[in-house]
C-alpha cells in the first residue's frame, strides 16, 4: 500500500489510511481511508455528528488523529508545529462561520498570510489579493472591513483569503450552511468556478445540486465511517446501503 | 415645538397622577435647595472667607494667625501657596526643582500625544523609552554642571508618575506573557508557573508586597548588593500590576471566538504570528475599558509607597501639614491633592472613551464567541 502511495506522490494530494480519532471516550473517526488525486473534487455528506468536520480538520492538523496515517503532499502528518505549518501552507480552508479577521480590511485579510508566511512583499501580496478578490467578484470591497459586508460576501472573501496562499488543496466545511438562502447561490457559483478551473477540493456540504454538478466522487459518512462512495450519478441514483438511502430521502425531502 | 393641535388641555386626570406630580416636583425642589445650600456654604468657605496668603512674621517664617482666626469659617489657601513646591517635588533641592517640573511636563505632554492616532507609530515607543531615560538622568544629574541628586531625595509628583508609568509600561508586556502562558495548552510547566504567579500576587495586598520588597528582598540578596528603595518599590509594583492586567488580558483572549485561532493556524501562521497579528490586536481592543480601569486603580495605588518611606505626592502632602504652623489645614491640602489625582485619572477615563470610540467601528463583531 505505502509503495503505491510514494510512486503516485505527484498525482496524490492526500492519503488517509485507517485513521482513528477519539474525543475523550467518543470514537469519532473509525478507520477512515481516503485518497485524493490532484484535480479531484470530492463532496462529503452525512448526518450531523458523523465526523465530517473532524475528518477534513485532520487533513490540515486542526485536529490531530490518534491512529493511522495521513500524508499530505508527500509529508506525513505528525504533532510537530513546523511540519504542520508547512502542510497548512499547502492546504486552504474555508469555514462555516467565515472566520475573517474583523480588525483587518478585506485586503489585509488576504495579504496577511502571504506576507508573513510566504514572505511576499506588500506590493506582490496586494496584487495577488486583488487578483483573487476579482475571481470571487468582490474586488470593489477590498478596503472595507468584514463587518461591512453581507454573509455571502464575507464567505467569498474567506475563499479568496485561502486562495491567496495558492494552496494545492482546498478544504470547505459547510461553507454555505451559515448563509441566508438568497446568498447561498453567489458562494456556490464561486465554488463551481473554482472546481471547473481544476482546483483540488474536498467539500463538506449538503448542497446536492453542487455535488451533482462538480463532484468527481461523493462520500457518505456515518458514525465515523465512510459508508459509501461513488460518482454522483451512481451515488444519488443507486445508493446501496440502507443508511445512505435513509439519509438521501431525508435531505431530499427537506430540500 | 409647534403648538399642539386643538386637543383640549387635559386637566391632571386622577388624584393619583396629581399626587405623583406633586411628590416629584417637591423632591426636585428640595434637592435644588439642598445643592444650592451646599454650594453656597462651600463657596463661602472656599472663596469669600478664604485666606489667600499670609504675611511673614518677625522671624521671616509665615505668620498663620490670619488662617487660625478663619479656621472653620474660611479656607486657608495660603498653605498651598507656601507648600505646593514641597508637595509637588518633596525634598528635591529647592533651587533644582525645575528639573522634576520639566519631567512632569514631559510626561504630561507625552501622555497627551499618545492619545492621538496620528502619533501611533512604533517610534512612539522609542520616544517614550528615550523620555524615561532622559527623565531619570535629569533627576539624578551629575553631568553638564547639574548637581547630583540621589534618589532618596526625589519626591512628590515625579515619583508618582514614574512609578505609575514605568510600572504599567513594564507590567503590560509581563501581563501579556503571563496571560498567554496561562491560556496555553502545550506547556504545562509554563502554565503552572503563570497561574502560581497570578494567583499568588492577587492573593496578597499591595502593601504587603511593598513591605516584602523593601524589608525581605535585601535579606535574600548577597551582601554588598543593594537595590535602591525606589527600584524595589518599582519591582513590587510591576509584579502586582502585571498579575491583575494578566487576568484582564486573559478575559480578552477567552472572549475571542475559537474560529479566529483556527483561521490563523489554517493559514500557516505560527503561534507568535497569530498572536501578534490576529489574536492580541482584537483581545486588547476588547479590553480597553477594563485596562484603563486597572490603570486608574494603579495610579492611585502608587500612594501606598508611603509605607516604605518613599515620598510620593500623597506622602509629601501629608508631610507638609506636619509642621506645627500649618497643622489643622489638612482639608485644603487634601483638596489640592484630590484635584491633582482627579486631573490625571479623569484624563485617563477620557482617553479610554476616545480609544473605545476609535476602535468600535471595524470591530462590530460578526460572530458569536465560541
Ligand atoms: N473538539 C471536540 N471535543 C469533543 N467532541 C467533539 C469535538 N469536536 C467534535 N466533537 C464531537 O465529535 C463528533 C463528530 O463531530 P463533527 O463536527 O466531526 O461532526 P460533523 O459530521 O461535522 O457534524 P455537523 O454536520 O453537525 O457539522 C460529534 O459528536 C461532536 O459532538
Ligand atoms: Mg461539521
Amino acid at each position: 500500500m505505502s509503495t503505491a502511495v510514494e510512486s503516485n506522490a505527484a498525482e496524490t494530494v492526500v492519503v488517509m489510511e485507517q485513521v482513528e480519532k477519539w474525543f475523550g471516550r467518543l470514537h469519532v473517526l473509525r478507520g477512515v481511508s481516503l485518497s485524493v488525486r490532484r484535480g479531484e473534487r470530492i463532496v462529503i455528506c452525512g448526518p450531523s455528528g458523523s465526523g465530517k468536520s473532524t475528518m477534513i480538520r485532520c487533513i490540515n492538523g486542526l485536529e490531530l488523529h490518534d491512529r493511522g496515517r495521513i500524508v499530505v503532499e508527500g509529508r506525513e502528518l505528525r504533532d510537530d508545529p513546523r511540519l504542520l505549518r508547512t502542510i497548512r501552507q499547502e492546504v486552504g480552508m474555508v469555514f462555516q462561520s467565515f472566520n475573517l479577521f474583523p480588525h483587518l480590511t478585506v485586503l489585509e485579510n488576504c495579504t496577511l498570510a502571504p506576507m508573513k508566511v510566504r514572505g511576499l512583499s506588500r506590493e506582490a501580496a496586494e496584487a495577488r489579493a486583488m487578483e483573487y478578490l476579482a475571481r470571487v467578484h468582490i474586488a470593489d470591497q477590498a478596503r472595507k472591513y468584514p463587518a461591512q459586508l453581507s454573509g455571502g460576501q464575507q464567505q467569498r472573501v474567506a475563499i479568496a483569503r485561502a486562495l491567496c496562499m495558492q494552496p494545492r488543496l482546498m478544504l470547505f466545511d459547510e461553507p454555505t450552511s451559515a448563509l441566508d438562502p438568497e446568498m447561498v447561490r453567489e458562494v456556490l457559483d464561486v465554488m463551481i468556478e473554482l472546481a471547473e478551473s481544476g482546483t483540488t477540493m474536498l467539500c463538506v456540504t449538503h448542497e446536492m445540486g453542487f455535488a451533482e454538478r462538480v463532484a468527481d466522487r461523493v462520500i457518505f459518512m456515518d458514525r465515523g465511517e465512510i459508508i459509501e462512495e461513488g460518482p454522483p450519478a451512481v451515488f444519488f441514483n443507486q445508493p446501496k446501503s440502507e443508511r445512505l438511502k435513509l439519509f438521501l430521502s431525508q435531505i431530499l425531502h427537506r430540500a | 415645538m409647534a403648538p399642539a393641535p386643538s386637543r383640549p388641555a387635559r386637566p391632571l386626570a386622577s388624584a393619583r397622577e396629581r399626587r405623583a406630580w406633586l411628590i416629584s416636583a417637591s423632591v426636585t425642589a428640595l434637592l435644588v435647595l439642598l445643592i444650592a445650600w451646599v454650594a453656597w456654604r462651600f463657596l463661602a468657605w472656599a472663596v469669600w472667607h478664604a485666606v489667600w496668603s499670609v504675611p511673614a512674621g518677625p522671624d521671616g517664617a509665615p505668620n498663620t494667625d490670619a488662617c487660625r482666626a478663619a479656621l472653620g469659617e474660611g479656607a486657608c489657601w495660603a498653605v498651598i501657596g507656601e507648600k505646593y513646591r514641597f508637595i509637588l517635588f518633596g525634598f528635591y533641592p529647592y533651587a533644582e526643582q525645575w528639573r522634576p517640573a520639566l519631567v512632569v511636563l514631559l510626561f504630561i505632554g507625552l501622555f497627551a500625544a499618545s492619545l492621538f492616532r496620528r502619533f501611533w507609530h512604533p517610534s512612539l515607543f522609542v520616544v517614550w523609552a528615550g523620555a524615561l531615560v532622559f527623565s531619570a538622568a535629569l533627576m539624578w544629574g551629575g553631568f553638564a554642571g547639574l548637581p547630583f541628586v540621589p534618589a532618596d531625595q526625589w519626591g512628590g509628583l515625579p515619583i508618582t508618575l514614574f512609578l505609575a508609568t514605568v510600572g504599567l509600561a513594564l507590567a503590560f508586556p509581563l501581563a501579556i506573557l503571563a496571560a498567554l502562558a496561562r491560556a496555553s495548552r502545550g506547556l504545562p510547566l509554563l502554565k503552572g508557573l503563570s497561574i502560581l504567579y497570578i494567583e499568588l500576587i492577587r492573593g496578597v495586598p499591595l502593601i504587603s508586597l511593598l513591605f516584602m520588597a523593601s524589608v525581605m528582598l535585601p535579606l535574600f540578596l548577597p551582601p554588598g548588593i543593594e537595590i535602591a528603595k525606589l527600584l524595589r518599590a518599582q519591582i513590587a509594583f510591576i509584579l502586582f500590576a502585571g498579575a491583575y492586567l494578566a487576568e484582564v488580558v486573559r478575559a480578552g483572549l477567552a472572549a475571542l471566538p475559537k474560529g479566529q485561532y483556527e483561521a490563523a493556524s489554517a493559514l500557516g501562521l505560527s503561534y507568535w504570528q497569530s498572536m501578534r497579528h490576529v489574536i492580541l490586536p482584537q483581545a486588547l481592543r476588547h479590553t480597553v475599558p477594563m485596562l484603563v480601569n486597572t490603570f486608574v486603580g494603579f495610579f492611585k495605588d502608587t500612594s501606598l509607597v508611603l509605607v516604605i518611606g518613599i515620598y510620593d505626592v500623597m506622602t509629601t502632602a501629608r508631610t507638609a501639614i506636619l509642621e506645627p504652623r500649618w497643622q489643622g489645614f489638612g482639608i485644603e491640602v487634601y483638596l489640592f491633592l484630590a484635584v491633582i489625582y482627579f486631573a490625571f485619572c479623569y484624563s485617563m477615563a477620557g482617553a479610554s472613551r476616545r480609544l473605545e470610540s476609535r476602535s468600535a467601528t471595524p470591530l462590530a463583531a460578526t460572530e458569536e464567541p465560541a
